[in-house]
């Protein structure tokens, strides 16, 4: 065995050591992760048939032995030509962007607040943070129905005190939808601003105090230009999931919220229309493509900054 | 840090937290409630285990649980082996043909959204039974080669900054004592990364365990996942068993966790020890 390994010459016939261990997780990823796009972008351009599959077939060898290339731009000229797919698309940036923003603005002070913790506690704070995570989503996102229920707490609450007369409408609204994508990503937002602003050297937050700065001026003009990078990595975690996000509209939205990840849904399991599913699916690729690979350059920035 | 800000930081936290752990702890309460309604707390008959019996007594959600765990864990195992060796490929050797494309299909995974990881799996799956005839009809198989795909990025990140602490001269001596690459990973690398792999392992499964959405695509009329079975049911509305197995669930996980925590902040200790302790013997 031994002297079969060190047999030079067979060494150079077989791949090295290192060319198995790139290739079995790059082929498994190309077959699983890359070929599937390619797949759906063929179908995007197919024709819907009544059929299983649903879809007419692209790539036609015909009786002369010729390859027909059949793309269909119908699909896409139906989403872009449909006010209710644009609507959907507008509708999940908006509801996306608010949820960031609404994240962000929690997410910062008690980041900001773990990393300031003293060191017993920052531990614990760290863990409370990210348990969550762990527990289910979807029994997590469930938690507000019975909370926002018309019988439930909050509105039993806001009664007790007199606040309202009558329970209000909270579930299958977009409050609801907010909440619940709040609720499931703050801790993606949490975990980069952590640890950005646990980098902070303290050193220049007391020379601009020294030098006369006030507190207000100090953030604006020293931490929070400091922590931009893990402001921007969080704020990107955030938005990219919630644009596509399908299961809280789908359990605490109302009928009318429309978002692209449940329209994609609703094409393909409701309508069997994978086609329009497909070309659906491709644009709102192209959408988050552009911010998926500002987020790996964000990244990259902050490893290098770290080494 | 002034007055006025450490309350501002202090009021943050105060809510964030109970953001975060209100609705658990109210879906906890509401499990002991014997009332079938809910949210309306029947004071006469509660608090009632009544839920949690008639969980063990339900044998559609028990087959659903059964087959979300055997996916789960056949995926994490899955994920670590593949995870592991992408990691190491990306960590250690620095330049080959394609490594920029690699590091892209490892990060992206994680980012896209479900319905679209769904869909194009499935796509795949019906194109590759209609032209090989594998894989015959959705199942179980699928599912699992579905969660690996995406779960693999996770244990990558995770795996991958353990990799780049580990001391690479521990590495060269071994190698230079004539120990085969092979060798130094299992005898030397596999034993210092092991608890990240531990984590990541933990993390595949817990992410597996609980998709839904990737799972609905992929999935065959036969085979039914907890997630799904918990979807199908509260589309409806609140329902008093499946709180009792959310307050399950949030248990064990949380028990898994803090242990966990607790475990590897034992094990750094240990390590700062060490480490002192050897820099005065050699002092």
């Amino acid at each position: 065995m031994h002297g079969l390994l060190s047999n030079r010459r067979l060494q150079r016939l077989l791949p090295s050591g290192s060319w198995y261990v790139i290739a079995a997780p790059y082929l498994w990823l190309l077959l699983f992760f890359l070929i599937p796009f390619l797949i759906v972008l063929k179908i995007s351009f197919a024709n819907i048939v009544l059929a299983m599959p649903p879809v007419e077939p692209v790539f036609v060898w015909t009786q002369d032995q010729i390859l027909q290339i059949r793309l269909h731009f119908s699909n896409f000229a139906f989403v872009f030509g449909d006010d209710l797919y644009i609507e959907a698309f507008l509708n999940s940036i908006k509801v996306a962007g608010i949820s960031t923003l609404l994240a962000l603005l929690l997410g910062y002070p008690m980041a900001y607040g773990i990393a300031r913790a003293p060191n017993g506690w920052r531990n614990v704070l760290f863990l409370l943070v990210v348990l969550p995570f762990f527990t289910s989503f979807l029994l997590r996102v469930y938690a507000w129905l019975g909370l926002l229920g018309r019988n439930g707490p909050i509105n039993g609450v806001l009664m007790h005190l007199g606040l309202i007369h009558e329970p209000l409408q909270l579930l299958q609204t977009d409050f609801a939808v907010y909440i619940g994508m709040v609720y499931s990503y703050l801790p993606f937002m949490i975990l980069p601003l952590y640890s950005a602003i646990e980098k902070l050297d303290l050193n220049l937050l007391e020379a601009a105090a020294d030098l006369g700065c006030r507190p207000a001026r100090v953030f604006m003009k020293v931490t929070l230009p400091l922590t931009k990078q893990g402001i921007f990595a969080g704020c990107l975690l955030v938005f990219i999931p919630a644009v596509g996000e399908y299961v809280i509209p789908a359990l605490l939205g109302g009928p009318d919220t429309l978002m692209i990840g449940r329209v994609v849904w609703d094409e393909f399991f409701g309508n069997r229309d994978w086609p329009v599913a497909s070309a659906l699916a491709i644009v709102l690729l192209v959408l988050l493509s552009g911010l998926v690979l500002l987020l790996q350059r964000v990244q990259a920035r902050g490893e290098a900054i770290h080494e | 840090m002034n007055e006025r800000r450490a309350g501002l930081v202090l009021g943050a936290m105060a809510v964030g937290f109970s953001f975060l752990y209100l609705p658990i702890f109210a879906m906890i309460i509401y499990s002991f409630n014997a009332s079938r309604l809910v949210t309306v707390w029947d004071s006469a008959n509660s608090p009632t285990l009544a839920w949690y019996r008639e969980l063990f007594h339900n044998g559609a959600l028990l087959d659903a649980a059964r087959l979300s765990f055997k996916i789960a864990t056949a995926n994490a195992t899955g994920a670590v082996i593949l995870g592991t060796l992408a990691a190491f490929a990306l960590e250690r050797y620095r330049r080959f043909r394609g490594r920029a494309m690699f590091n892209l299909l490892t990060t992206a995974p994680m980012v896209l959204p479900e319905v679209i990881t769904g869909l194009s799996l499935l796509l795949l799956f019906v194109a590759l039974e209609q032209t090989m005839g594998w894989p015959r009809g959705r199942g179980a198989v699928t599912i699992t080669i579905a969660h690996i795909t995406f779960s693999m990025a996770y244990v990558i990140v995770i795996v991958k900054a353990r990799l780049a602490t580990v001391d690479r001269s521990i590495e060269e001596a071994a190698m230079d004592l004539g120990a085969r690459p092979w060798k130094v990973f299992a005898v030397i690398t596999l034993p210092l990364i092991a608890s990240a792999i531990a984590s990541g392992w933990v993390l595949a499964f817990i992410l597996s365990w609980d998709d839904l959405v990737i799972t609905s695509f992929v999935s065959g009329p036969s085979s039914t996942t907890l997630p799904q079975l918990v979807f199908s049911k509260v589309r409806l509305g609140v329902s008093p068993d499946i709180n009792a197995l959310a307050t399950l669930l949030v248990l064990v996980v949380t028990a898994c966790v803090v242990s966990a925590g607790i475990y590897m902040l034992q094990a750094e200790r240990k390590r700062l020890h060490d480490a002192q302790m050897a820099f005065e013997e050699s002092a």
